[in-house]
């Protein structure tokens, strides 16, 4: 099911370990490069990841084991993490958690059935603070930000996702799978940096105010800090 | 409004301050070209080309700046207990790990304007003499590793990164560093374990990572919003940071309002700012509703009521309080919430979080969630309530100062501090029928729908 690591994803993997002055520290992204070629965390990726870092597959499936973004079992193309966490779950991502289990008939960590005519398939897990309390409830897709979520807009969101129509992440780009979302953060770029706001609106609520007010930081007094 | 900054001039001083924020609203902010046009990377150039090391180390303990990742260790001094004598390499490790629940500052910063961070690397890297300095930024952040990664790049091909940096014979290099999700990595031995690709699990100390850290080499961990306000201080002055805050406080800080308000969001404010004044700037509580508890800095800071809300957001204040001011990450939850359902949520997840190697937290974060999850469905009789509220203090007085490093301790604050404010609301959970709440109630949407509150 999964693709072997052909000779460019080792090469790529020993570049990761060139990034760093101890190779070792190159393992976290190796892995996160493993899925985005395996879909998962194989044995195979434990191998040859431990054979350029000169460690035992052992020590390497210790790490991995340990890291809730590392998976044993494959996720959909678009794995759907709702931030249960308290701020968000009081805020509705409790709701929203229910809503979805329920719409895609899956429970925690899995994923949903692909249907006749799906052109792509969703998994859902639920995820802790993910730094977007401002924007609660939280929807995270393939670790892009789907802020102020409700249970109508996020069934919404995995039916788009399911039917292959683009959704574009509201504090991001158009949303990528998966595993495209894991080589970036194996450390190769995309391209997409430029896509997207510079900040969402709730990160600018302070800024606005000020800026309304007149406000601002104080001047530099003449002759100092210069 | 009651004014916390003390300014030369005399006009009135402004309640919000936007430094770190200020450029988030510009066209294309996270650009290197936007960054430069709005005066970026000048305090690079000045450093580089007329001052030492020592003189920014100076600066920034002149300015009284205080880690903002939690604790509020002074930034200068951690830089100036790194031995200079000692040969290995020096490092300086950036800590934008940002998973405290309720902590949403660092993540925005680097997506706005991830420049101000890169320039705060490359003058807290020489000024501590480091070659070599890493970006660990949590996993679950694509976008944001994307931007990172892009003005790395545009800051490479700058000549900002690599060798002999605008000729001054400086070198660094710089590298952005995804993790892979465990909120434990954003200890500081924990990171480092785990930017050496291993298990994150904290380390002994001492030695504490100024002698012996990354590559059991001299190394400096700072929090992403610590490392980006040092530009602002080469380029403005230690007078200028310190003209801001309270007498132990120093300077300017990002707030994070999130939960029942009617504006949740950023908020850069001089520390000693109140609660009080900040929901007022922004329209206050959602309508019809009032406060009930919140955080000041994160889960792992003990819970505060409405008696609080005239306390100075500072340091020593929050401390005063029996809190502390932690990430000052502001979560707000008004009367529809059962603070109980609250409390057990974020056990929960410090159970989950737990990375087992000690025992008073492993077994001790479990035993509450048992309890925790009994108590509010209503599971004990009520004549055993008073018996079960002494068992989690019991039960946190195990943890607390017994547990290997700090997350233990915090695991302990929402429990602890909400028996101490809402002894009754728990015990009526046992009246018959578990949580009296209903929790339609407290969803975003409640008030648009109209449900019963
Ligand atoms: C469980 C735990 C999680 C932490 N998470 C973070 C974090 O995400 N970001 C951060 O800057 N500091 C975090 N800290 C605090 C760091 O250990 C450290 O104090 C901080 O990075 C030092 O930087 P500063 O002095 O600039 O604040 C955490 C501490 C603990 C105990
Ligand atoms: S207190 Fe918890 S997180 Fe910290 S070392 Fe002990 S088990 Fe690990
Ligand atoms: S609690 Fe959901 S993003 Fe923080």
């Amino acid at each position: 099911m999964s693709e072997a690591l052909d000779s460019k994803a080792i090469e790529e993997l020993r570049q990761i370990a060139g990034r760093y002055p101890q190779a070792r520290s190159g393992l976290l992204p190796m892995l996160h490069l493993v899925q985005s070629v395996q879909g998962r965390i194989t044995p195979e990726g434990i191998e040859t990841c431990a054979e350029i870092l000169g460690i035992s597959a052992a020590e390497v499936s210790g790490v991995a084991t340990f890291y809730t973004m590392y998976k044993r079992r494959p996720v959909g193309d678009y794995h759907v993490g709702v931030c249960t966490n308290t701020l968000c779950a009081v805020m509705g991502g409790d709701a929203i958690f229910e809503r979805l289990k329920d719409h895609l008939g899956v429970g925690n960590d899995e994923v949903a059935d692909e249907r006749a005519g799906d052109k792509a398939t969703v998994s859902l897990e639920h995820v802790e603070c993910n730094a977007a309390c401002d924007f609660a409830p939280v929807v995270m897709v393939n670790w892009e930000f789907m802020d102020n979520q409700t249970p109508e807009s996020a069934t919404q969101l995995v039916d788009d996702l399911r039917a292959g129509t683009p959704v574009q992440s509201t504090r991001g780009p158009r949303l990528c799978t998966w595993r495209e979302a894991e080589r970036v953060l194996a450390g190769f770029e995309d391209g997409l940096a430029d896509e997207g706001p510079a900040a969402g609106p709730a990160s600018l609520v302070g800024l606005e105010i000020a800026r309304e007010q007149g406000w601002t930081a104080p001047a530099t007094a003449p002759g100092k800090g210069e | 409004m009651v004014s916390t900054s003390s300014t030369d001039g005399g006009a009135a001083p402004s309640t919000l301050t936007p430094v770190l924020t200020d450029n988030w609203d510009a066209e294309r902010s996270w650009t290197l070209a936007a960054y430069e046009a709005g005066g970026g990377y000048a305090a690079l150039r000045k450093a580089l080309s007329t001052l030492q090391p020592d003189e920014i180390i100076t600066m920034v303990k002149d300015s009284g700046l205080r880690g903002r990742g939690g604790a509020g260790f002074p930034t200068g001094m951690k830089w100036s207990f790194i031995p200079q004598d000692n040969p290995n390499p020096k490092y300086l490790v950036v800590n934008a790990d940002e998973s405290e629940p309720g902590t949403c500052k660092d993540i925005p910063l680097m997506m706005a304007s991830p420049h101000t961070l890169v320039e705060g690397v490359i003058l807290s890297s020489y000024a501590i003499r480091a070659n070599h300095a890493f970006i660990y930024v949590r996993g679950e952040v694509l976008h944001v590793v994307r931007r990172l990664r892009a003005a790395v790049r545009e800051a490479y091909d700058a000549g900002h990164l690599g060798k002999d940096i605008h000729g001054s014979g400086y070198d660094l290099d710089l590298v952005i560093h995804a993790g892979a999700g465990a909120y434990i990595c954003g200890e500081e031995t924990a990171l480092l374990d785990s930017l050496e690709g291993r298990r994150g699990q904290p380390r002994l100390r001492p030695p504490f990572p100024a002698v012996a850290g990354l590559y059991a080499s001299p190394t400096v961990i700072n929090n992403v919003e610590s490392i980006s306000s040092v530009p602002s201080i080469v380029a403005n002055g230690a007078d200028w940071f310190a003209s801001m805050g309270t007498e132990k406080s120093k300077g300017y800080v990002i707030y994070s309002l999130s939960g029942h308000v009617k504006r949740p969001g950023q908020y850069e404010a001089p520390l000693g700012i109140t609660l009080r004044e900040l929901l007022d700037l922004g329209g206050g509580m959602r309508d019809g509703h009032e406060l009930k508890f919140w955080t000041p800095g994160g889960s792992s800071t003990p819970l505060l009521t409405p008696e609080h809300l005239d306390m100075p957001l500072d340091y020593e204040s929050v401390g005063a309080a029996g809190s502390m001011l932690g990430t000052r990450a502001l979560q707000i939850f008004d009367e529809t919430t059962c603070v109980v359902r609250a409390v057990l949520r974020w056990l929960e997840f410090y159970k989950h979080e737990s990375c087992g190697k000690c025992t008073p937290c492993r077994e001790g974060t479990w035993w509450l969630v048992q309890n925790l999850a009994k108590l509010e469905k209503g599971e004990f009789r009520r004549d055993e309530g008073e018996q079960i509220l002494d068992l989690l203090l019991d039960q946190c007085d195990n943890i607390l100062g017994r547990a290997f490093c700090a997350l233990g301790d915090g695991a302990t604050s929402p429990v602890t501090s909400s028996v101490q404010y809402f002894r009754d609301e728990y015990l009526a959970h046992l009246d018959g029928g578990g949580c009296p709440f209903d929790p339609a109630a407290s969803t975003a949407w409640a008030v648009r729908e109209g449900v019963k509150q």
